[in-house]
């Protein structure tokens, strides 16, 4: 298995997994074995909690490949989340069928009451669940193809780069707010019954999508390192430090670059597409440039260029985003601002950086 | 005898004719006020429309006060005497005074009064009979929005009405449009040569009416010649209208580029000259508009000068806080430019949540100054809204103070030697911190006073920065980062591109194709439109 060799030496990663798979195992266990009374029982509203959080952690980790490996800071990486999210929202979208407010079988309800008669074309096939996925990847893949491959052949980088990718997220906020677009406008899409036949508000289709989304990030970070540790991904860092240097050397500079940074669209897709059936709605306010820029600062906060630290960052940041807005949410934004520049100013390698220097110290 | 007889004759017949002629003046002045009075009592629309007749027939000043207050539905009948009274509102009571003769009749509660109702078709029946009393009226301007008014329906009445009026009027204006009415009446007219000097008076007028009256004549008139004619005429109005249109639009364009410049000058500052990625530079802008706010607030009573008095105030606040941002965050990340970006996002938050916090999350509406309102009318198909007219002035005049700053002061010539070459600048006795602090402060300030600018054209919120950081960046790394004329042009550019669009594309699409431009062109020309040349740009 040389998919798992790179493990080998690390420990982070391997104590991340071992984690990710004591919860795939503990956590339906205390919801389902323990009565609600106990204790150490664990709600399905928590699971849920949970679930996005583990599929922030993907959307963390596909940032960190793409700026911690390949110094290259997107944001824009929402709007390929959000694209993922859509795929995922156009295929519930249609299995709601005959149950939406309007009764019509074939047109979902806002379209109904845009007064459509029929379903544009790029709505066609989303009723099969693996079509939709298909379309999960391949939208984001393709936008990121496309932009990749305009902007690295022409050698925009650093700073020009993050802000055409924040351009290009704007851009798309804009177009998916138009109800003339046909992807329900400012409202988005909503209102899902249920996926692959299983009712969604169901405790055990709760469970199923947490298992499902904790096994992908699994499946995303053995991947993300085998990568890493590939040749590809050494040349990756090559270019993150020395970019002239490398393609003086002889690499395709723009070929690693399009590679990685396609790879790391089409994590962010799935992982949009994770997220949309369990919290149940998917709308513009996704493609948003705070939405991306939040997602580097969880990668900044956990530590970039390890991975495990992309996502622990993910974490963190979003149980204190939970807890803020509910408990003070006037105080949430101070932090998140506060949090951005005390990060960047005093812990340049985030809280796995801060860990590392301790053990190293003592 | 009979001499002294023939003389008594003569007195007395010389008496009679005096009082039936007496008593014929009195009828002819009182009589039409009188009975129009009567009429307007009657509840049948059509008693009054009489009575407006009959009012408007006599002209004198009287029948105008009625008129006037008929139309304000100030005109009622007093239930007591039913005497003809205009009323006006002071409170609780209604001050009235006799409609006839002026006479004052003191205050009176609402229920003792009587309103005389109308109807539209007698609103318009007023209007023009006030606007016919208005022709003659000693004010040019008075005159000129009477005949204007006559234009707005055009009649073959007006034509004969006004052509004794013509010969006496001196006012050129008036004499203009005066010509305009009575050629619209001939256009009308049976005589064909009528018509055809008619349609050439008209030639090259662009108010609606003209149009309107010439289509209808072509789709009625027969006469080949006539017919012409016509389309000749009507061809010139409608590309002198299109050149009106173009140029209305290149007016709103540049108003939209100018906000854009104003945004983005500062922008270009910090971005371009000390290359520090300023996410929060959206919020200095909102401080700007805020502190406009904050000054209307204290000055409640001179909102003209308070405006006048934000420019200079929200360029020290801003740039205060520009300053204590550079000193604070920035300083500690120069040539580590992604993280620069990520601090001032990071301080762009707080600075958004204690706007917050202080002023609530609401929009404030600031007023415009009497002086900023309005709109300069260049003729009836082209008017400019003056405060867009005045934020171009705005932009074009800040874009100039700080080309001069930056070339002909020596806080420039260091700016850029800074910029060129920071280890060379410090060698030579610059004192590279300190002109970091200026030039930050310097771009924060600049964004300060767009606020100001923004403040007049939309309402103010915690969000206002936000909605602008994008098209800032856009601009600037579309003009070429470094060059404030790059920032000018591109803004520009991209405003007019905007307006041009926006009528066959919408507004929001529109903006979405500018964007989607600006990334392919990035991808085409990564320094912009104007790069920077030397060893510099290659840092």
């Amino acid at each position: 298995m040389r998919l798992f060799n790179p493990l080998k030496q690390d420990r982070g990663g391997q104590l991340f997994l071992a984690t990710l798979v004591l919860a795939m195992l503990l956590v339906p266990m205390l919801n389902l074995m323990l009565p609600e009374s106990s204790p150490f029982h664990i709600s399905t509203y928590t699971i849920t909690l949970l679930g996005k959080y583990l599929a922030f952690a993907l959307l963390a980790i596909a940032v960190d490949l793409a700026w911690g490996y390949l110094g290259i800071l997107s944001l824009g990486h929402g709007a390929f989340f959000a694209l993922g999210g859509y795929a995922m929202g156009m295929y519930l979208m249609r299995q709601i069928g005959e149950r939406g407010v309007y009764g019509n079988p074939l047109l979902p309800d806002f379209m109904v009451f845009l007064n459509w008669d029929s379903l544009p074309w790029f709505w066609y096939g989303f009723d099969m669940f693996w079509f939709a996925l298909l379309m999960v990847m391949l939208a984001p893949g393709v936008l990121a193809f496309v932009f990749g491959w305009l902007a690295f052949r022409s050698r925009v980088t650093g700073v020009y780069l993050s802000i055409i990718t924040q351009a290009l997220t704007y851009a798309l906020m804009l177009a998916f707010f138009r109800n003339e677009m046909g992807f329900g406008g400012n409202n988005g899409l909503t209102d899902f019954k249920d996926i692959l036949g299983f009712n969604l508000q169901d405790d055990t289709t709760r469970i199923a999508l947490f298992v499902a989304t904790a096994l992908m990030l699994a499946v995303g970070y053995i991947v993300c390192r085998a990568i890493v540790a590939s040749r590809l991904g050494r040349v990756a860092v090559a270019i993150r430090d020395a970019e002239d240097r490398t393609r003086f050397v002889g690499y395709r500079v723009e070929y690693v670059k399009l590679a990685i940074f396609t790879f790391s669209a089409v994590l962010a897709g799935i992982a949009g597409a994770l997220y949309v059936p369990q919290v149940g709605i998917i709308n513009p306010g996704e493609f948003s440039p705070l939405n991306s820029i939040e997602i580097v600062i969880w990668v900044a906060v956990g530590g970039r260029a390890t991975l495990y630290g992309a996502a622990a960052g993910a974490i963190m940041v979003n149980y204190g985003k939970s807890y803020f807005t509910a408990a003070l949410p006037e105080v949430w934004l101070f932090a998140l601002g506060a949090l951005f520049v005390l990060v960047t100013l005093f812990l340049p390698k985030g809280v796995i950086g801060l860990l590392k220097r301790r053990r190293a110290e003592s | 005898m009979t001499l002294i007889r023939i003389f008594q004759w003569l007195l007395l017949v010389s008496l009679c004719t005096a009082a039936t002629l007496v008593n014929a003046a009195a009828v002819a002045s009182d009589d039409p006020l009188n009975s129009a009075a009567a009429l307007l009592k009657s509840s049948s629309f059509k008693d009054k429309s009489k009575a407006v007749d009959l009012l408007s027939a006599h002209a004198g000043e009287q029948a105008g006060v009625v008129l006037e207050a008929f139309l304000d539905n100030r005109l009622y009948t007093a239930k007591a005497d039913k005497r003809l009274v205009i009323a006006d509102s002071r409170g609780e009571a209604y001050a009235v005074t006799d409609a006839l003769t002026n006479e004052d009749l003191g205050r009176t509660a609402k229920n003792s009064l009587k309103i005389i109702t109308l109807n539209n078709s007698l609103r318009r029946q007023i209007r023009e009979a006030l606007a016919l009393s208005d022709l003659r009226h000693p004010d040019a301007d008075r005159r000129l929005a009477a005949v204007n008014q006559l234009l707005d329906r055009p009649a073959a009445e007006h034509a004969k009405l006004l052509q004794p009026l013509l010969e006496q009027e001196r006012d050129a204006r008036v004499r203009d449009a005066m010509q305009i009415v009575t050629a619209l009446g001939a256009l009308t007219s049976d005589d064909v040569r009528q018509r055809l000097s008619a349609i050439e008076t008209l030639e090259g007028n662009v108010h609606p009416a003209v149009r309107n009256g010439l289509a209808k004549l072509q789709r009625n008139a027969q006469d080949p010649e006539v017919l012409k004619k016509i389309g000749k005429v009507l061809e010139s109005i409608e590309s002198k209208l299109q050149i009106y249109r173009f140029i209305e639009n290149m007016f709103f364009g540049l108003s939209l580029g100018s906000v854009l410049v104003l945004a983005a000058i500062g922008l270009a500052i910090t971005f371009g000259v000390m290359g520090v990625i300023n996410m929060a530079h959206g919020e200095l802008i909102m401080i700007g508009a805020y502190t406009t706010y904050v000054i209307q607030l204290l000055l409640p009573d001179n909102i003209g000068a308070s405006v006048l008095i934000a420019v200079p105030a929200a360029f020290v606040v801003s740039g205060l806080v520009g300053i204590a941002i550079e000193r604070g965050v920035i300083r500690f990340l120069y040539g580590r430019s992604l993280e620069t970006l990520l601090a001032t996002f990071g301080i762009s938050l707080i600075l958004q949540q204690t706007v917050r916090s202080i002023f609530s999350p609401l929009n404030r509406s600031v007023e415009t100054p009497a002086w900023m309102s309005g709109s300069w009318e260049i003729n009836s198909a082209l008017s400019l809204t003056l405060n867009r007219l005045y934020i171009i002035v705005f932009a074009l005049l800040v874009f100039a103070a700080l080309y001069l700053v930056l070339k002909k002061t020596s806080l420039g010539l260091q700016v850029r030697a800074v910029s060129q070459n920071r280890a060379m600048a410090r060698a030579m006795g610059v004192r590279s911190e300190w002109v970091d602090a200026m030039t930050f402060g310097l771009g924060s300030g600049i964004a300060g006073v767009a606020g100001v600018a923004l403040s007049q054209l939309t309402n103010v919120g915690p969000n206002l920065g936000q909605s602008y950081i994008i098209d800032s960046f856009m601009v600037v790394v579309f003009g070429g980062v470094g060059n404030l004329w790059g920032t000018l042009v591109s803004g520009m550019t991209l405003g007019v591109a905007n307006k041009f669009m926006e009528p066959w594309s919408g507004a929001v699409l529109a903006k979405i194709l500018v964007l989607v431009f600006i990334i392919l062109f990035i991808q085409k020309r990564p320094r912009g439109l104007f790069p920077q040349k030397g060893r510099a740009a290659e840092g």
